[in-house]
């Protein structure tokens, strides 16, 4: 066995954290060490964070994760936050609000930047849910950037997935738009100590009147005050029932496939964009067909057949 | 291949003054890099186990109180005492000049005080990080 994953596999944090750089960075020694790992994961509970920016997703889950410990867990959080379209660098933030977690030996934290990804997570986040499984995390918490209402792929890879919104958010119309509002297999409801916080419940608990009218599981609505750490242990209940749930109707393995589907999908998408725009074969005859899109000698079309030509024979 | 510098920033000890660090923050986003902030009043265990668990190039540390001869320098120990050498030291803040050569000693690599342009600390990272 590669002697990276080795050292994963004994829980050592310098080996997790540099696996963990190698596969963010395409590196070569990544693909050897992850194909080592695949079979020791699958046991740690994936639980997604999502929702508005500002509504507290850090602190929630800092609580999250000290409760879990409570309860004797391993926990592994990813934190992850936009990368800069124009430097391609970033401010990775979130640590601040779980620096009670810093010296706790059962807790690891990895902040990343979305590098490029769209849709609330960054490329890499399979990689890393599979190498905190494989060190022996019970639970994965990770926090999405904060999303609108388009920024959903966190379903692809949780098995849990929170929503977290505040109160006071707009009108019930906000509430039934698509997208954010349709992902929560749970709702939470943070800063419940502000203004309006009642009305912001009884709109979410209308919309899921309808949403799950013919479902056989009503997702519930919890309201909380992370800061002060109030309704953080209703939460985890919550949360570990729906474990229990998915087991009982085989949803689990459905959920599981997905992720590896998705999963699958982004490490061919990341080979695939490599060769055509990386490999400097290709990549000056790339730039070529740019150009004469540019001056109308040939369409987007026409030239992405040229390039998917000579992969796809 | 496609490696990004990654950078903690952080400010040990008691010193609540955290308007530098933010800006070197910002400065070495821009600069492209992936900047880890942990915000204040953070130990040197506190920052030595987040470099770990992050992986980073670099360790900024910030500190106007006057202290940083012990809190940079314990940081700098509790790195050799883990046998970390791949990680750069680096300290901002109120230093007196006769300090620096103290703290290049200690395993400081490099030491910015008030006026120093940002492009020379990015250019510093971007010199003396292994590529």
């Amino acid at each position: 066995m590669n002697e990276i994953a080795a050292n994963v596999l004994k829980e050592d944090p310098r080996a997790i954290a540099r696996l963990i750089t190698f596969t963010e960075n395409g590196d070569i020694e990544a693909s050897k060490a992850m194909k080592d790992i695949h079979r020791f994961t699958g046991n740690a509970h994936v639980i997604g964070v999502t929702g508005v920016m500002g509504g507290g997703k850090s602190t929630l889950i800092c609580e999250i994760a000290r409760e879990f410990r409570k309860k004797g867990k391993k926990v592994g959080i990813i934190a992850i936050d936009p990368t800069s379209p124009f430097s391609g660098g970033a401010l990775l933030g979130d640590r601040v609000r779980m620096m009670e977690l810093a010296m706790d030996k059962g807790v690891f934290i990895r902040s990343m930047g979305t590098r490029g990804m769209l849709g609330g997570l960054a490329s890499a986040v399979y990689d890393v849910v599979e190498i905190l499984d494989a060190s022996g995390k019970d639970i994965i918490l990770i926090e999405t950037v904060g999303v609108g209402q388009a920024e959903v792929d966190i379903i692809k890879i949780a098995d849990t997935t929170l929503v977290v919104l505040v109160p006071g958010l707009g009108d019930s119309v906000q509430t039934i738009k698509a997208g954010l509002m349709e992902i929560a297999d749970i709702f939470i409801i943070n800063k419940a100590d502000r203004p309006g916080v009642n009305q912001t419940v009884a709109e979410v608990e209308s919309l899921v009147d309808i949403e799950c009218s013919n479902e056989d599981r009503r997702t519930p609505v919890l309201k909380t005050i992370a800061k002060e750490v109030n309704g953080i242990k209703e939460l985890v209940q919550e949360i570990e029932t729906h474990k229990k749930y998915l087991k009982n109707c085989k949803k689990f393995d459905i959920k599981r496939k997905k992720r590896y589907e998705a999963e699958l999908v982004e490490i061919i998408r990341k080979r695939l964009m490599n060769f055509i725009f990386d490999e400097s074969k290709f990549k000056d005859k790339v730039e070529l067909l740019i150009d004469q899109i540019y001056k109308k000698e040939i369409d987007p079309y026409s030239a992405a057949d040229k390039i998917l030509g000579k992969i796809l024979k | 291949m496609n490696k990004k510098i990654r950078i903690l920033i952080a400010k040990p000890g008691l010193d609540g003054h955290d308007r530098g660090a933010k800006i070197v923050a910002r400065s070495l986003r821009n600069a492209g890099m992936e900047v880890i902030y942990t915000g204040l009043h953070q130990t040197a265990e506190m920052i030595v186990e987040t470099a770990i668990q992050e992986d980073v190039d670099v360790i900024g540390l910030s500190l106007l109180s006057g202290a940083h001869m012990t809190l940079f320098t314990d940081v700098t120990k509790l790195l050799k005492k883990k046998k970390i050498e791949d990680i750069i030291v680096l300290g901002g803040g109120i230093i007196p000049e006769q300090d620096i050569p103290k703290l290049k000693k200690e395993g400081i690599s490099g030491v910015f005080g008030p006026g120093t342009r940002t492009e020379e600390i990015v250019e510093f990272i971007n010199k003396n990080v292994k590529k």
